[in-house]
């Protein structure tokens, strides 16, 4: 199969996707106990104005027409109106999404600084006292509740410390940088804003070291894994039988190659951290799409909850989309033969 | 694909000793060589410690408890940890290692039945799709990438928020998110299985489709799906504390870990007691089960020792 023929087929299946997940989520949204016109109109209206909401909202149609609006809909970029904002779910997650990408995006970055090393070291020196000690940090990660990490790190260093805030993205004294890329870090640069930017570095430590430390397991243990392979391939011991230093051939030569195959699993924790965002963002009311959802769910809003289900599992598969084609860009062993 | 997987597949004796190391005469699995391995295996023991002290605490919570953990006290409202609140009190003076204690039941309850239904019900599916094949098994497969390809927490969330707000919703959604998992291996299983020259000969001999699944594929294609449920149990675990957190699992007053941490959060600064202890227990429960699942899939496949 040709590079070309492999992302012809995932965008079939990209589209496939698409109608899975709508037809998921509006689904989802037919199981929903009680009246959806009745929710809209309040408990106290008249059984006439529920009944005109319901023909505005098109749910007196047949079920197969009403799929077919919200698919027209939800492709078209309507996800519908947000019940306790007012205003499209669209528009709401579209403000929301930037803060979201930050976190995950600083998070994923301390989760690589963090985890590669760590997998690295573990490796070299398997089943010493680092293997042991980095793979029980590994193990940790994966079982600390982000929500109850997240609790303690404002309790140590908000609470007891006074060192850093509580939550939020910017000091509310500050003004908001001018939206540009929707991330404070550029945005305040950009603007030449150096008390925003520290103040948004300050606001981003807690809540990015939360998210990064719940990934920084899967991160390590990957580069464990793909290390150890490669440390066993001819070509590490003819390296060290030529002369080379042994950290020069671990670094230059095994890292590199055990970075191949750790792709998928780094975009894989991407898409993860996205929604893993929720979490976070709940306990330092950082105000992404993850407590924008929390707060939906609270407020029985369901056009929130299932057009933040369709973007996230959208963005989710365009991830992976993009690592695999970036894995087969690198890696010209799948390029060619698969 | 049937036919040129079942070429590629390797012979019998050397699959039943990828996925359990060694059988004993009767065809059962010889326990002992696994505790054997058990030795050389530190970090696993450890987790199988972890998980017998909060199964030991939890099945005799009644005699443990030092309180009854829905007993009011407000008297002693917000109390820290003293010798007779070994983990301080509540907002309404409920005794927090009792609630802890008695929290388990909800916590750990919840991650085995999820397991346990999204196991029963994939492995039956998986293994049907694998062994009828054709249409059903393309069609089965499809959906099972669509749900696949959604966000797991996502879905969970949208789901239990639909059916609304209680700890046997949250179940629910949390095992039909995971059903394809299992649909997925078990599917896998029964492709390898029914190539097997003994599921043939009971074909000819004319075995039901329905025979083969129960007395062939489904109990060959066990050992691999307890790995695999090992392995989910501390996920379940902490994402059914996760959701009780978020407010769409057990509601108040239910003692459960997950909602026990979120209603301190209210009281975080001045009372950290209250949310640090139930958070302790779900991440010791959830180390102690991702340490036996790690150990458990090192020893039934010698190819991923030690990764």
């Amino acid at each position: 199969m040709s590079f070309l023929n492999v992302i012809r087929k995932r965008l079939l299946f990209l589209i496939l996707v698409v109608l899975g997940v709508s037809a998921i989520t509006f689904a989802i949204s037919h199981l929903i106990p009680g009246d959806p016109a009745r929710l809209v109109a309040g408990d106290r209206a008249s059984d006439e104005v529920v009944a005109s909401i319901r023909t505005q909202m098109g749910l007196d149609r047949p079920l197969p027409e009403q799929y077919w609006n919200y698919l027209k809909g939800t492709v078209q970029g309507d996800l519908g109106i947000s019940l306790r904002t007012n205003r499209p779910v669209a528009d709401d997650l579209f403000a929301f999404f930037p803060a979201t990408i930050e976190l995950a995006l600083v998070a994923l970055s301390l989760a690589i600084l963090m985890g590669v090393p760590l997998g690295v070291l573990s490796a070299v020196y398997r089943d010493r006292p680092i293997d042991h000690l980095v793979r029980t940090v590994s193990v940790t990660g994966i079982s600390t509740p982000a929500f109850w990490l997240g609790l303690l790190l404002i309790m140590t260093f908000y609470g007891s410390l006074g060192w850093l805030p509580s939550g939020g993205r910017i000091d509310p004294n500050l003004a908001m940088p001018t939206r540009v890329s929707g991330l404070f870090l550029i945005d305040s640069l950009l603007a030449g804003d150096w008390r925003a930017f520290a103040s948004t570095i300050q606001h981003l430590i807690l809540p990015a070291f939360t998210l990064g430390f719940i990934h920084l397991g899967v991160v390590a243990r990957q580069i464990r894994s793909a290390m150890l392979d490669e440390l066993q391939q001819d070509y590490v011991r003819t390296s060290r039988a030529s002369g080379l230093s042994r950290w020069r051939v671990i670094l230059g030569h095994a890292l590199p190659n055990a970075l191949i195959p750790s792709v998928t699993v780094l975009g894989l924790a991407l898409g993860d951290l996205l929604y893993g965002a929720v979490l976070t963002e709940t306990v330092f009311a950082w105000p992404g799409m993850g407590a924008y959802v929390v707060n939906s769910i609270q407020s029985l809003d369901f056009p929130a909850v299932m057009g933040f289900a369709v973007v996230v599992s959208f963005a989710y598969v365009l991830v992976n989309l993009a690592v695999d084609i970036a894995y087969m860009l690198i890696d010209p062993r799948i390029r060619g033969v698969n | 694909m049937t036919s040129s997987q079942g070429l590629s597949v390797p012979p019998p004796t050397t699959e039943t000793q990828v996925i359990a190391p060694k059988t004993t005469v009767s065809g059962g699995y010889d326990w002992r060589f696994l505790l054997y391995r058990l030795r050389s295996s530190p970090l696993t023991v450890v987790g199988l410690l972890m998980i017998g002290i909060v199964l030991f605490l939890i099945l005799f919570a009644p005699w443990i408890a030092t309180h009854d953990p829905n007993g009011l006290n407000l008297k002693a409202r917000l109390a820290a940890p003293s010798l007779a609140h070994w983990f301080g009190t509540d907002e309404v003076g409920r005794d927090l290692f009792s609630r802890v204690i008695y929290g388990g039941r909800q916590s750990v309850g919840v991650g085995f039945f999820v397991v346990f239904i999204a196991g029963s019900i994939g492995t039956v599916l998986g293994c049907l799709a694998g062994i009828i094949g054709g249409k059903f098994d393309s069609l089965m497969m499809r959906i099972m990438d669509v749900v696949l390809s959604v966000p797991s927490l996502v879905l969970t969330m949208a789901l239990a928020a639909a059916l609304g707000a209680s700890l046997l919703n949250a179940m629910l959604a949390m095992a039909v998110v995971r059903i394809p998992f299992y649909v997925r291996l078990a599917r896998g299983q029964a492709l390898i299985i029914r190539e097997m020259p003994y599921v043939k000969a009971a074909r000819i001999f004319g075995a039901s489709s329905w025979q083969i699944l129960y007395w062939h594929v489904a109990r060959n294609a066990l050992p691999p799906l307890v790995v695999q449920a090992t392995l989910d149990l501390g996920g379940a675990i902490l994402m059914a504390s996760a959701l009780s957190f978020i407010g769409l699992g057990a509601q108040q007053p239910t003692a459960e870990w997950g909602a026990m941490v979120a209603t301190g959060r209210n009281y975080i600064l001045d009372q950290w007691w209250y949310s640090a202890f139930p958070g302790f227990a779900i991440f010791f429960t959830a180390t102690g089960f991702n340490l036996l699942g790690d150990g458990v899939r090192d020893l039934l496949d010698p190819r991923q020792k030690g990764r």
